[in-house]
């Protein structure tokens, strides 16, 4: 089924400033086709960002957009959430600005298990500042500031954010769209902290620097070294190695639990009191 | 006959009490000595009337959250002490780059680092108005008894909803854990300032969110109205949009300085007491205030020729009037808890008109009356 994606676009503001091959785009693509698919209202819709390529995505979305401090955006909608609960609140971050600087945030959020769609570009590098190596740069990877092979570990960011307490967590990758689109929609949908990892591709300051080829390229790995969440955990430990799970990782539905939820609690329990 | 009777009062709880009073809806931040007692008070206070509170990770998530909660059209409040204000710079540019409405309260402690946490100190004066990089407009105001600490949160949220502007409240240590007897004003008789907001059925699609209008201060939507509008930490035109211009920096930057500078009538707030003979003045702020009169009104019953001048608001500086000062007396005393960061400004606006003498303490200890009449009367 056609979908008007326009009428949630800032139009005057397109082309968008990402380099040709970037997976950006198809993630904006994706997330404003999930938010079609809800029964979202668009003026009670807030995107926010931090800094980075990903911070720039909400420039081009048509809802109030707030683009805001490196690793700061859940910060910010934290905010944003508990002060009026009705609006639908949307964190768009990349792997440097949502789990290096901005990891604290991240770690809190999903303990307070508030409201929030926080999606994840993973594109594995620091690409507007020109390519270095970030938290999710693969161990070994080369980047301008891991020339001889990068030493760090890189995260899990479905295992970590699980476990500090986010109640929907995903993982999808830009070569297969149709899936993001559930995955964001379901996210969305969530009353709770939802997570969505998804896979991205860097041409100009990953993949032509570690030799993976192009963005076709590209996203030939994330579909060779990907396999379906259902599947991956009926496989043994050394099948596991090296490939990613796709699809719902974790989720756990009572929306009692929620923050905002939780504080409304205490603020009706004086209303109570006033009767 | 008034019902009005008088409490005992911490200056930090006063905070709470003048925020209250101002309409307070949103508070966000992080434990830290001797601020805490105004998280504490909030957590207590917030919710009974349907506002929040919230403890967050870490004092830049306090800064950014209380933000969020302005934008979401809450009037909104952090507290912290030196090293957290530190902390929340970045994220307190970010607040007068976008205009929000925020009070940001700075119980002052002994830095640098960890310093001594629980003396007082005034040594964030300048921290105040360029801690965050850039230049950029600033209101700090500065209490120097629990009574004032009222009336100045009241007067921080209503500058910083009618300017669109982040007000700094800078306590020290003594008035924020100090406790006097103070009446509080009845709800009727405090003036309360809600921000400009666009007429409900304004036109959503030419709605420009920075638009130079009259007073310089653009009208400021709820998220969640309609307005769909754009907001960042880049330089931006009306649209809230970003060009990367030279032209739209400077144009943003002159507007938002004006803002300020063109209601220093308003926003510059001070007591005096300076009679025409006073050849010597003391000028001073916060807890070191105290001292001050206090020495003053001993070196007048000695028959000496001083006054003093209390400055409420330190940012914008009172230029003009310490100009003034500088022509009338030969002697212009800046007692201060710090190296002398203020006296800087005097000396500035002095122009050498007077001599500048500074009194100055980094050790945690108060200046006490006798060190400011020593001076008065010249004994060293």
């Amino acid at each position: 089924m056609a979908v008007d994606i326009y009428k949630y676009l800032r139009e005057d503001k397109l082309p968008h400033i990402w380099c040709p091959g970037c997976g950006h785009g198809t993630i904006l693509n994706s997330l404003v086709r999930a938010i079609d698919d809800t029964e979202m209202d668009p003026d009670k819709t807030v995107v926010v960002s931090g800094i980075g390529c990903s911070g720039r995505a909400p420039g081009y979305l048509k809802f109030d957009t707030l683009h805001t401090t490196h690793g700061r955006a859940i910060a910010f909608a934290t905010g944003i959430k508990l002060a009026n609960p009705e609006l639908n609140v949307i964190v768009l971050t990349g792997d440097g600005d949502g789990s290096a600087i901005g990891g604290n945030h991240l770690i809190h959020g999903c303990r307070r298990n508030i409201d929030l769609t926080v999606i994840l570009f993973n594109n594995q590098i620091y690409g507007m500042t020109g390519g270095q190596y970030s938290p999710m740069t693969p161990t070994g990877a080369v980047a301008t500031t891991s020339p001889y092979g990068n030493i760090d570990q890189d995260f899990d960011l479905v295992d970590l954010t699980r476990s500090a307490g986010a109640t929907f967590v995903a993982r999808g990758a830009t070569y297969n769209p149709r899936q993001m689109t559930k995955l964001y929609k379901e996210g969305l949908e969530h009353k709770g902290f939802s997570f969505i990892e998804t896979l991205d591709q860097c041409p100009i300051n990953y993949g032509r620097k570690n030799k993976i080829g192009g963005p076709t390229e590209m996203l030939d790995w994330q579909k060779e070294h990907t396999v379906p969440a259902s599947k991956w955990d009926k496989m043994s430990e050394e099948e596991k190695e090296g490939t990613f799970p796709l699809g719902v990782i974790y989720r756990k539905d009572n929306p009692e639990l929620e923050y905002t939820a939780r504080y409304q609690q205490i603020i009706d329990s004086f209303a109570k009191e006033d009767e | 006959m008034s019902k009005k009777e008088a409490v005992l009062l911490q200056g930090d709880s006063a905070v709470v009490e003048g925020g209250m009073a101002a309409g307070a809806e949103f508070f966000a931040g992080y434990p830290i000595t001797p601020a805490s007692e105004i998280a504490e008070g909030f957590a207590k206070e917030l919710p009974k009337v349907g506002g929040k509170f919230i403890q967050m990770e870490d004092e830049l998530a306090g800064m950014a959250c209380a933000i969020g909660g302005s934008l979401s059209g809450k009037k909104s409040i952090t507290a912290t002490s030196g090293p957290g204000f530190s902390l929340k710079q970045e994220n307190l540019g970010l607040g007068i780059m976008i205009e929000a409405p925020v009070v940001v309260v700075d119980v002052q402690r002994v830095g640098p680092s960890t310093g001594l946490p629980t003396s007082p100190s005034q040594g964030d004066v300048m921290q105040a108005k360029w801690g965050t990089h850039g230049d950029h407009p600033i209101i700090a105001l500065s209490p120097s008894s629990v009574k004032e600490t009222f009336d100045l949160t009241v007067k921080a949220f209503n500058f910083a909803e009618k300017y669109r502007q982040p007000v700094i409240l800078l306590l020290d240590e003594i008035v924020g854990h100090m406790r006097e007897k103070v009446i509080l004003p009845d709800a009727d008789e405090i003036e309360v300032f809600d921000r400009k907001r666009p007429p409900e059925d304004a036109d959503r699609e030419s709605f420009n969110p920075y638009e130079w209008t009259d007073d310089l201060v653009p009208p400021m939507p709820d998220y969640g109205t309609g307005f769909r509008y754009h907001t960042t930490g880049l330089f931006h035109d009306k649209t809230g949009f970003p060009r990367g211009t030279t032209e739209d920096a400077k144009k943003l930057m002159d507007r938002m300085t004006a803002k300020i500078e063109n209601n220093l009538d308003e926003i510059i707030l001070y007591d005096e007491d300076i009679r025409d003979e006073d050849n010597i003045v003391i000028l001073s702020y916060g807890s070191t205030a105290r001292s001050a009169i206090s020495a003053v009104n001993e070196a007048r019953e000695k028959g000496l020729n001083a006054g003093w001048i209390k400055l409420k608001t330190i940012w914008p500086f009172a230029e003009e009037k310490v100009s003034e000062l500088a022509e009338k007396a030969d002697k212009i005393i800046v007692p201060e808890l710090n190296q002398g960061q203020l006296i800087r400004e005097v000396e500035r606006a002095a122009k050498g008109k007077a001599e500048i003498v500074g009194i100055n303490r980094y050790d945690g200890t108060l200046i006490k009356p006798e060190h400011v009449l020593a001076e008065i009367e010249g004994v060293k």
